[in-house]
């Protein structure tokens, strides 16, 4: 008898197939890696499952019944628990309130406070929490708070958990308990669905995987039966032929770094927390350096710690020969680096200004005397850059939220090359960006180091990271786990090299 | 996508009825309270009321205005009367040095509040509205401790003539709130910091991420903003011709937010209506000045304050489609 079923789940946003007919199954006591990259529909399914969303169409069976969670507290109650990233309970209270949160012990209809405590205790200790239960929830590490809500989820006699991420920002020794808690609830027969993209992790204790790809159903079975590097292809690429047949990218392919000339920008052992482990690499001028891998390996943590938007514990930086001591993004454009953030509306665009007054935004000291700022000069810019990227806008003075995410993304290229950069990060430069305006930016990305400029590029978009990099540079789980360069920039050597083990030398 | 979903009526466009309410909603409403008042108010339509209209709405402007700045980076600042009444209660302390040094001290005292209130908020990263709920409260007990909690007349003429005085036939109150208004519409319009700023309201992680002295520019909008209340409380004090720092510009704060609000300035930050923000400053004005003169209770006054405020809002709500 299947636990969980999923039966040609769709569902549709204005615009968006999140969910095109999608099934999978869960067995009791199994262990089921679901996987994807970026908008695959990892999360829409399991808001579907928890409740959160409903399905436009397919069907959920649970325990051999059709159902049909109207609201999260739905789900809960029948029995799904999901543990997300951020930890959902309540930081204020102690440690033993949130594990009981709603069903605390009681005496004469009160809550019997000692009882508690002391079940609170007995039950963490097997997750390995040895911290004192009367702490508010709050005080205690990340991995430690994930652990209760692990327990607290188990408590309420889940029989399916789903557990997103749920490694992230976990040491190596809590990951060991982690493992075992699940080997535990493996053997008690619960389900769980582990999403992950650390595939040591998956190969370790998973049974079973689902791998989604833009919103379909693109391979669920045994994972054992399953190569790395198979299943590497399967979340990112497309069928090689096709590729080759639509002629992918707008990239020009022709090498343009000089392997001769001195870096432009030279990385030296950054290190962050959980994330970062000694990244090192050099980009040279008129060089475009991709950095390879999946979701969650450090690729834009290390763009935005090169932009002084992320912190680092150690690393050096060197940008022209200039050590770019303690990065701030003042001080990062100062020395000539530019960051295009991968989230344009959260990060990058200001949505309710004016074409114009994106543009000029970094620059304006420039642009003005004694604070006040020259129309005429900014009217220069401006019309430089919106010639020069051909942006479309119906003038200068549109609101850039009024405009398509392609011109949208030009205008903030344009922001950044106002600054005069010698280093360009560019972060999923061309996603959720139409056909055209893809090939712009791309051609734009080549022109550029034509120019001499020292291009980072980051895409989960295999064919373009290969046709549009000179080397490409693989991050694994925060470590850099090889360097693709010349006749090796391919998207096979780019799966393999992210597909192969890990030999945990840190 | 947003044109789609407003299905108006032929008579009516409605989507660009609501593109032009928020904007252009105030003017038409003062339009039509003062055609009203000249047909309907006896002695409305003269020179010396509209004298006094001015007079009392001028500190309003100016606090507002400094309002409008720190709404712009999507911030409130509460603690404006609490430095208008600390301006008031150094005003007396110090005319004994003459005027300026009073007023010097006075806008001193609004530079410390002003960096207290843009420390808190952009370095200690505290909510807007905590930071000076701290100052809202504390900067009114101090002025109170200074000013021993006694009113004090003001003789000193060459103070007076900024409250009372004339130029050119208009009070020299409303010169100083009128050049203000120029001051800050330049500010936004036509310097960086004025374009920083609206960068900054409008999406402040992406401001960051371009490489903006973000924390700079946030305090130096605090620090503006408290240094125009201050203007505001020695002003008052000058009209009034005395300083009693437990009355001098209570409540202020929330006329200022209405002003603010009702001139179409969004309280989500990166937009500035300069204009707009003193039209809703005389609009308020207007409305208690027609109900006064009516004979309406006031508290009937209040209500009317709150549905306008109230309109206000839900014209210029954002619309969720995008």
């Amino acid at each position: 008898m299947a636990l969980l079923e999923v039966i040609d789940v769709s569902k549709i946003f204005p615009g968006v197939r999140a969910l095109d007919q999608v099934s999978f199954t869960l067995q009791p006591g199994e262990v089921h890696a679901l996987v994807g990259e970026n908008g695959a529909g990892k999360s829409t399914l399991i808001k579907v499952l928890t409740g959160v969303y409903q399905p436009d169409g397919g069907d959920v069976r649970y325990l051999d019944q059709p159902v049909q969670f109207g609201t999260p507290m739905d789900a809960q109650r029948a029995g799904i628990s999901t543990i997300y990233q951020e930890v959902n309970l309540v930081p204020l209270m102690s440690v033993a309130q949130n594990l009981f949160l709603g069903r605390e012990p009681r005496r004469f209809g009160l809550i019997d406070r000692g009882r508690m405590e002391h079940q609170a205790r007995a039950i963490l200790t097997d997750y390995g929490v040895s911290a004192d239960v009367r702490r508010p929830l709050g005080t205690l590490a990340l991995g430690a708070q994930q652990m209760v809500a692990l327990a607290r989820a188990v408590m309420i006699d889940a029989k399916v958990v789903i557990m997103d991420e749920p490694t992230s920002s976990l040491e190596p020794r809590e990951v060991q308990t982690l493992f075992g808690v699940i080997r535990d609830l493996h053997s008690r027969g619960i389900g769980i669905i582990y999403v992950s993209h650390r595939l040591d992790e998956l190969y370790q204790i998973c049974d079973a995987v689902t791998i989604l790809r833009d919103g379909k159903l693109v391979h669920t079975g045994r994972l054992a039966d399953l190569e790395r590097i198979r299943l590497v292809s399967l979340m990112l690429g497309r069928d090689m032929a096709e590729v080759r047949r639509e002629g992918a990218t707008a990239f020009s392919g022709a090498a343009t770094g000089d392997v001769e000339a001195t870096p432009v920008l030279r990385v030296r052992e950054l290190n962050s927390r959980h994330k970062l482990h000694d990244v090192t690499f050099d980009v040279r001028p008129g060089e475009v350096v991709g950095l390879g891998g999946l979701l969650g390996a450090g690729r834009s943590e290390t763009i935005k710690a090169i932009g002084g938007a992320y912190h680092l514990d150690s690393g050096d930086i060197q940008v022209d020969g200039k050590d770019l001591r303690k990065p701030t993004p003042v001080r990062a454009v100062r020395f000539g680096v530019a960051v295009q953030p991968e989230d344009r509306k959260a990060e990058g665009i200001i949505p309710g200004l004016s074409v114009r007054e994106n543009i000029a935004l970094a620059v304006l000291p420039r642009l003005s005397r004694f604070g006040f700022v020259s129309d005429r000069k900014v009217d220069e810019v401006v019309d430089r850059y919106m010639k020069r990227l051909q942006i479309k806008a119906s003038g200068p003075d549109q609101v850039v939220g009024d405009l398509s995410g392609g011109n949208q993304q030009k205008v903030l290229l344009a922001r950044l090359l106002a600054t005069g950069p010698k280093v360009l990060l560019l972060d999923e430069p061309t996603r959720g960006i139409d056909v055209g305006a893809k090939a712009e930016v791309q051609s734009l990305i080549d022109e550029l180091a034509a120019e001499g400029l020292g291009v980072v590029l980051v895409s989960s978009d295999a064919e373009e990271l290969v046709e549009g990099s000179d080397r490409v540079v693989v991050l694994r789980d925060g470590v850099v786990v090889g360097t693709l360069t010349g006749a090796q920039v391919t998207t096979e050597d780019l799966m393999s090299t992210i597909a192969t083990e890990a030999t945990r030398e840190h | 996508m947003s044109t789609e979903t407003v299905t108006a009526r032929p008579v009516v466009d409605g989507a660009r009825l609501r593109a032009w309410l928020p904007r252009y909603g105030v003017y038409a409403a003062i339009v039509l309270l003062v055609v009203y008042n000249i047909f309907f108010t006896p002695y409305f339509a003269t020179w010396s009321n509209l004298r006094i209209q001015l007079i009392q709405v001028a500190p309003i402007v100016i606090v507002a205005l400094g309002m409008a700045l720190v709404i712009g980076t999507e911030g409130i600042d509460l603690s404006v009367g609490s430095v208008m009444a600390l301006a008031a209660a150094f005003i007396p302390l110090y005319l004994g040095y003459g005027v300026v040094a009073a007023i010097l001290v006075a806008l001193l005292a609004g530079v410390a509040v002003g960096l207290i209130n843009g420390v808190l908020v952009a370095r200690v990263g505290l909510q807007p509205i905590v930071a000076t709920l701290a100052l809202f409260v504390g900067g009114r007990g101090l002025a109170v401790v200074i000013s021993e909690g006694k009113l004090v007349d003001i003789r000193n003429a060459d103070f007076l003539y900024l409250g009372s005085g004339d130029l050119f036939g208009i009070p020299v109150l409303v010169w100083i709130a009128a050049l203000m208004v120029l001051i800050v519409a330049f500010v936004v319009r036509r310097t960086v910091f004025g374009r920083r700023l609206l960068a900054i309201g409008g999406n402040r992680p992406a401001a960051e991420l371009a490489g903006l002295p973000v924390k700079r520019v946030l305090i130096t909008v605090y620090v503006v903003c408290s240094v125009l209340a201050s203007i505001a409380g020695l002003l008052s004090v000058a009209r009034i011709q005395s300083s009693d720092a437990s009355s001098v510009g209570l409540l202020i704060e929330l006329s200022a937010i209405t002003a603010v609000v009702v001139g179409g300035t969004p309280l989500t930050g990166g937009k500035v209506r300069v204009l707009g923000t003193v039209a809703g400053a005389l609009l308020m004005q207007l409305v208690i000045a027609t109900m006064i003169k009516h004979n309406l209770q006031p508290s009937t006054t209040e209500m009317v304050q709150a549905v306008i405020i109230l309109i206000a809002v839900y014209v210029a709500r954002e619309r969720k489609t995008r």
